[in-house]
């Protein structure tokens, strides 16, 4: 049996000139995460639209559990929209409806009896912690609670997929944390598949077992999350995507940077470790070894899809050959990013 | 005050309500099917026919163009035919309808115009079809505009009725012309425009109470 929920391959999307989506393949397969990520216009939208069925593409097919949605005649299309789930940024919730209403609504589409409805929508609103609250109206709601009733409405005909278009991004930090949590837990809980279109990397980061980056239609990266943070090389796109997360060198330090090593100066270095590496104190034991003292300058240790990951950039004295040999062994995408002189 | 005027008033009063009720309901029931129709056939509507709009609109505009009391006379043989008079309260209904079904359609178009075009994609995306849009979306969304909306027509609809009465189909503005105006009795024409205020300020404060009570955001 085919293990993808999602195959979309060699898919194009033309609006009047612009091409908005550009020979784009990609696969999901059950129970990941995928986080697609690209700047404004760089195709995500259209993207989401062709895999909602709402949309379709030039060329190019879009399997969902096997079945090709792209040729499917309008009328079997709607059916097939009830087994996918949408999450959006805005909520989108009907104000003329209470909570339960809202959830009970995609059941009514699709035709469930009201008796099981009830059922339904009891266990849907305690999954997403909102047990006491069916019977209040959306605007009586805080940001992060309407996204709660998003999430179990998008729920309630338990879709083949999840489909969250900037689920977080009209949320504040906290909230953020709470609903990416909550989409982590029921993909762990349900096994549901969920694709994650976002503009934040650090949405990524947290919860997207699995990352496509798309610029100008195009996918530039298709791959783990961990294996693209951790990578030597990346596109420009991604570089740029992921400098907002990543440590950067402070701003008086840059000033001061110099090509060249200099005497008695420091090395200002990048260092990234994936997996086991992340946990061993490696700096001391450069110090130990080489007898250099080596800083933290800015960065840490997080979790990357449930993995360690490390980055930081750091600051050795009596940087040499030997010194980059060893961190090499460790991160294979060390970099030096300059030197600094020392004070005279 | 005698016994006679508070009678007269009183029937005129029951009249003039059935004729607001009656082509109220007409309104509703002619306006809304067309400016559902009209938001429908938009550029990126449920089902788009922008050209199809566009003369839906004209007509609509039409309609409304025609002074009322122009209406009231063209109509006359319209009424004939389907009344059988062209006196009387019943036959008052025809084209007290006839002009509030443009007047609230138009008023109804606004209103579900305001309503949220992500709603209409939401329940797009979520295997809806275009009748459980209007019937869940549309329709409800824009319930409390449209009941704003249908308030405004009936006290419209209070005002066209006494222009009415004055082409013989009775209710209050029948009274205020005939013992009022041509009579020259100003303690019956004071008293109709007293019930008229009160009128009004029912249908107002009914509209506004339901209204709100229909808006959760």
């Amino acid at each position: 049996m085919d293990v993808n929920v999602v195959d979309v391959r060699h898919v194009s999307r033309c609006f009047g000139g612009h091409v908005a989506l550009d020979d784009v393949s990609f696969s999901v397969a059950r129970g990941e995460i995928l986080g697609v990520i690209g700047r404004s216009g760089a195709g995500k939208s259209s993207l989401l639209r062709c895999l909602g069925a709402l949309d379709r593409p030039d060329t190019g097919q879009i399997l969902i559990e096997g079945q090709d949605i792209t040729t499917l005649p309008q009328a079997q299309l709607v059916p097939l929209r009830r087994r996918i789930g949408f999450v959006f940024q805005h909520f989108n919730l009907l104000s003329s409806r209470t909570v339960a209403g809202n959830v009970s609504l995609p059941l009514e589409i699709a035709g469930v009896p009201r008796a099981q409805r009830q059922e339904r929508i009891a266990s849907l609103l305690a999954l997403v912690g909102l047990a006491p609250h069916g019977d209040k109206w959306p605007a009586q709601l805080s940001g992060g609670q309407k996204q709660r009733v998003g999430i179990a409405r998008a729920l309630a005909n338990d879709p083949a997929l999840l489909l969250c278009d900037e689920a977080t991004s009209a949320l504040d930090p906290e909230t953020t944390t709470a609903i990416l949590d909550l989409l982590a837990e029921i993909n762990r809980e349900l096994g549901l598949t969920i694709i994650l279109i976002t503009h934040e990397m650090d949405v990524i980061r947290r919860i997207a077992t699995h990352l496509v980056v798309l610029d100008q239609g195009r996918i530039v990266e298709n791959a783990p999350t961990l294996a693209i943070m951790g990578a030597a090389t990346q596109s420009t796109v991604t570089q740029a995507l992921l400098s907002e997360t990543q440590p950067q060198v402070p701003p008086a330090l840059r000033a001061r940077l110099v090509a060249e090593p200099a005497p008695d100066g420091w090395a200002i270095i990048r260092l990234r470790l994936a997996g086991e590496a992340a946990w061993q104190p490696l700096l001391s034991l450069l110090g130990q070894q080489y007898d250099v003292e080596a800083t933290v300058l800015q960065g840490g240790t997080t979790e990357i899809a449930g993995q360690p990951f490390a980055d930081q950039i750091v600051s050795i004295t009596g940087y040499c050959t030997e010194i980059h040999d060893f961190l090499l062994q460790f991160d294979p995408s060390l970099k030096v990013l300059g030197h600094v002189p020392a004070d005279h | 005050m005698s016994r006679l005027i508070i009678d007269l008033i009183a029937r005129a009063t029951w009249e003039t309500t059935i004729m607001v009720a009656c082509s109220g309901l007409l309104a509703v029931l002619g306006g809304l099917p067309l400016a559902l129709l009209m938001v429908a056939m938009r550029r990126g509507g449920l089902m788009p026919c922008p050209p199809a709009a566009r003369l839906l609109g004209l007509v609509v505009d039409i309609l409304r163009a025609i002074p009322f009391i122009i209406l009231l006379v063209i109509l006359i043989p319209v009424t004939r035919m389907i009344v059988g008079t062209s006196l009387g309260t019943a036959a008052a209904i025809v084209p007290l309808s006839l002009a509030a079904i443009p007047y609230f359609a138009r008023i109804a178009e606004v209103s579900l115009r305001a309503v949220d075009p992500n709603l209409v994609d939401a329940v797009h995306a979520m295997g809806g079809t275009r009748w459980m849009i209007v019937r869940h979306v549309l329709i409800p969304e824009a319930l409390p505009g449209l009941v704003a909306g249908f308030t405004v027509t009936l006290i419209t609809l209070t005002g066209a009725s006494a222009m009415a009465g004055a082409v013989g189909a009775g209710g209050l503005g029948d009274l205020a012309i005939r013992y009022g105006y041509q009579r020259f009795n100003t303690q019956v024409m004071s008293l109709v425009v007293l019930v008229l205020i009160v009128f009004v300020a029912i249908i107002q404060a009914a509209g506004n109470a339901l209204s709100n009570h229909l808006r959760h955001d």
